[in-house]
């Protein structure tokens, strides 16, 4: 057995703590969510608010839980949505070829003209700000990024002998794609919805930051942040944990995407 | 040369085409009366008749599209619903502003990056190497707009070395500078993380190569060596990366000119959504992604620029 990367086990441990922090805080938080305390507002850490209160009076640590659990789970379904749309498109435009491969790879050309944050203003424009817009946005941006990863793993496979045999013993393009093609292109699938996985937990915040993501009452770190920046004379310690949390979360996610991807793909762990 | 620039610029052409399809169609054929949306739920239907026929909402949507595109490119896009005053001045205004973020952003980037970079290279696997990938690494997870509050809690909260905010106009060249150098290190910190790792592995990549020993083996120094033959041999993945990230940086200009109130199109963008101004949102969406894709257009021509052999292969 050889020894594991070390980004694959620190950023293991880290998403271990994140995703165990979000799970956690859907049977118990410190206190209950959204609790006030006005009178105890901007208190410091102690026995009762491990790392003291809000403006409102609100723990802390609660918030900083509730905003774990929500930041994974928009990234869940963002990337869940847009990974599944991209890789089924994918895995068409390389079992059918010709013109539907063209028009899907245009497609996925194209949607570099709109990062996230773009997509995300036109949908709130037309909408309103919400939630929902921020996944869809953030999904969207997944879609061509997986079309492109399952499309030229599928290509590879498509020229294995054991494809060839399928095609032989008449099996359909579909077919193939669904039995064969597709277990064959687990891992680096699962590889980039890892990364995309931080990617997503940083637009999440971005966006939520800029009022464009999670709405009020729910707590997110981008809300958190932006919330406290208004307080920095007052509070300033109130901008330093929902920060760390976001980068423990994004860090703990990429490392992990990386180790996989040099578990899964040994010739270019080489390069690091 | 003359068939390979026409070929691109006609991607490009079609490429904003396409864009600005898109950008339509999302702002435009989703459902929703803007009339409505401006004058409000109890607005009499006279008005929103008289409103709909000014924005010329009567009209099928294709013949609208067309409007559009052929207004937009003789610089007219459309009156502001909440300014009440033509979309191209309130750009117009803003435009200096955002441009000078996202220049000075770009080149705080690749001051920060190109040295890191090859610095990393050059001490392949010795602290300095791993100094810079833990750095960069760290750089990547942490979001700008977080590290700019960190800036301002230590350098105008604390330290009182520099505004917390706002731009107060080049008329006081001083006063604007110092309020630019947050905003430009909070915008090129971030950035430069991804491009000193590309940097690094495309320099390491090279400096195994023939053409490295040989320089090296007639006495060249490895300072002379890395500067002069591994970086312009390095520059055609750079300047792919730096395509890339001239987007990241434009967009993330949206992001930080909100986060330290600065009066660019970032900050109009967010003015124009509170007020549901579509025209305003729209013309800048287009803008923003018209210049993603110009900046990838001028990549493109860039590497052939660079290395010639690419020609052959496009």
């Amino acid at each position: 057995m050889r020894r594991l990367p070390a980004n694959l086990i620190i950023g293991g441990v880290l998403v271990a703590i994140v995703v165990g922090v979000a799970a956690l805080s859907l049977v118990w938080t410190p206190h209950p969510e959204n609790a006030m305390n006005i009178r105890g507002k901007f208190a410091g850490p102690s026995a009762t608010y491990w790392l003291g209160t809000d403006q409102l009076g609100r723990d802390l640590v609660t918030q900083l839980m509730a905003s774990a659990r929500n930041s994974m789970a928009v990234a869940l379904i963002a990337v869940l949505l847009g990974g599944s749309i991209g890789t089924v498109l994918g895995l068409l435009a390389s079992a059918i070829g010709g013109w539907v491969e063209d028009l899907v790879m245009r497609f996925a050309d194209i949607s570099f003209a709109f990062p996230t944050l773009l997509f995300a203003i036109m949908l709130a424009a037309v909408f309103g700000p919400s939630l929902q817009n921020a996944i869809l946005a953030i999904a969207f941006i997944n879609v061509p990024v997986f079309a492109r990863v399952a499309r030229a793993s599928a290509n590879q496979i498509w020229t294995r002998e054991y494809v060839f045999a399928a095609r032989a013993a008449g099996m359909g393009r579909f077919a193939i794609s669904r039995d064969h093609i597709l277990p064959n292109i687990a891992a680096p699938v699962i590889v980039q919805a890892t990364i995309e996985f931080a990617v997503a937990i940083l637009a999440e915040a971005a966006l939520s930051y800029l009022g464009l993501g999670v709405q009020p009452p729910e707590s997110s770190w981008g809300r958190m942040l932006s919330e406290a920046q208004t307080l920095m004379y007052l509070a300033p310690q109130l901008a330093i944990w929902p920060g760390l949390c976001i980068v423990t979360a994004v860090l703990g996610f990429g490392l992990l995407g990386d180790g996989l991807r040099d578990i899964t793909d040994p010739r270019l762990a080489r390069e690091r | 040369m003359g068939l390979f620039l026409l070929r691109r610029t006609i991607g490009f052409v079609l490429t904003l085409l396409v864009v600005s399809v898109v950008v339509f169609a999302v702002m435009n054929i989703l459902p929703g009366d803007p009339a409505l949306t401006i004058l409000g739920l109890d607005a009499s239907e006279d008005a929103l008749a008289a409103l709909r026929e000014q924005l010329g909402l009567n009209q099928p949507v294709v013949t609208r599209y067309v409007l559009w595109v052929w207004h937009a490119i003789q610089g007219d896009f459309g009156v502001s619903h909440s300014f009440k005053v033509p979309v191209a001045g309130l750009i117009a205004e803003r435009l200096p502003m955002t441009i000078s973020l996202a220049i000075s952003g770009m080149a705080m980037t690749l001051l920060i990056a190109l040295p890191a970079g090859i610095l990393a290279a050059s001490r392949h696997r010795k602290a300095a190497d791993w100094g810079v990938m833990f750095l960069s690494q760290l750089g990547i997870a942490v979001p700008a707009f977080w590290l700019s509050i960190l800036l301002v809690l230590l350098f105008a909260v604390k330290l009182r070395w520099l505004p917390p905010g706002h731009f107060p106009g080049w008329s006081d060249p001083v006063a604007a500078i110092r309020a630019l150098i947050l905003p430009t290190v909070a915008l090129g910190l971030v950035q430069s993380a991804v491009l000193a790792r590309v940097t690094r592995s495309s320099a390491l990549e090279l400096m195994r190569l023939d053409f490295v020993r040989t320089a090296r083996a007639t006495g060249l120094s490895r300072a002379r060596v890395l500067w002069h033959h591994v970086l312009p041999n390095a520059l055609v993945p750079i300047v792919t990366i730096v395509g890339m990230q001239f987007a990241a940086v434009v967009t993330g200009t949206i992001v930080i000119e909100n986060v330290f109130s600065l009066p660019g199109l970032g900050r109009l963008v967010f003015q124009s959504i509170a007020n549901r101004d579509l025209p305003t949102v729209q013309a800048l969406v287009m803008m923003f992604a018209g210049i993603v894709v110009t900046a990838n257009f001028i990549v493109d021509l860039l590497y052939v620029a660079i290395d010639p052999r690419l020609k052959a292969r496009t």
